[in-house]
């Protein structure tokens, strides 16, 4: 029993690492956006199935607020996605592809604005 | 209750998440890339302070954790709000 708590832990806390290792890498707000959220749900769910195996009398509170990770995690993240597309944050597109048709092509699905503010310029206080 | 060195593991291993995620809250090159990453951070450090409750054998730090969950996703609507009430001052509600 206390194995599996402890794999469960294990597990929780890789995904947790791989996901803030996501959010360093990835070239992109969006990017970052999506690996930080997936992963870092997944792992903390399953620290927290961790925690709930380890100490058995603590069930009630660790599923509390493993339902509330699952409940709030997407949504907080879906907010700020939509507001940075409704701000004008464009999605990235890869180097290699630099050419003029097919990234103008994808520039259109855009917001109307590429209010390049928040997203990329280095000296956005709060404009 | 001991701790071995499984869960020993498991606490560095978040301590490297929350690391990670600083980092890239501290050099991240927009206000975007930092709301991300307080983002991640929130639910790491909900996790953390669950392991918390685990390493002092004490089951009040996950009342803590439920709290720090509640008022981190009220921070994170609240700034996405922010930024959508911004581009409607700027553009003169174009949408």
């Amino acid at each position: 029993m206390r194995l599996i708590a402890d794999l469960f832990l294990l597990l929780g806390a890789a995904f947790l690492a791989l996901g803030a290792l996501g959010v360093l890498r990835m070239p992109d707000v969006y990017n970052r956006i999506q690996a930080g959220t997936k992963s870092t749900t997944l792992g903390a769910v399953c620290f927290l199935i961790g925690v709930g195996l380890l100490h058995p009398a603590w069930w009630a509170k660790v599923v509390c607020i493993a339902g509330f990770i699952l409940f709030t995690s997407p949504v907080g993240s879906s907010t700020i996605a939509r507001a940075l597309f409704l701000v004008g944050v464009r999605p990235w597109t890869a180097p290699s592809e630099a050419g003029a048709g097919k990234q103008g092509a994808e520039r259109q699905i855009t917001a109307d604005a590429p209010a390049d503010a928040i997203g990329t310029a280095p000296e956005q206080a709060g404009s | 209750m001991t701790l071995n060195s499984l869960e020993l593991l498991a606490f560095a291993l978040i301590g490297i998440a929350l690391l990670l995620g600083l980092l890239r809250m501290l050099l991240g090159p927009g206000a975007a890339d930092r709301i991300v990453a307080a983002d991640v951070l929130s639910v790491t450090a909900t996790a953390g302070i669950a392991g918390f409750a685990v390493f002092f054998a004490t089951p009040l730090y996950l009342d803590i954790a439920l709290v720090f969950g509640v008022l981190a996703f009220v921070f994170v609507v609240a700034i996405a709000r922010t930024i959508e009430a911004n581009r409607g001052d700027e553009e003169g509600d174009s949408a």
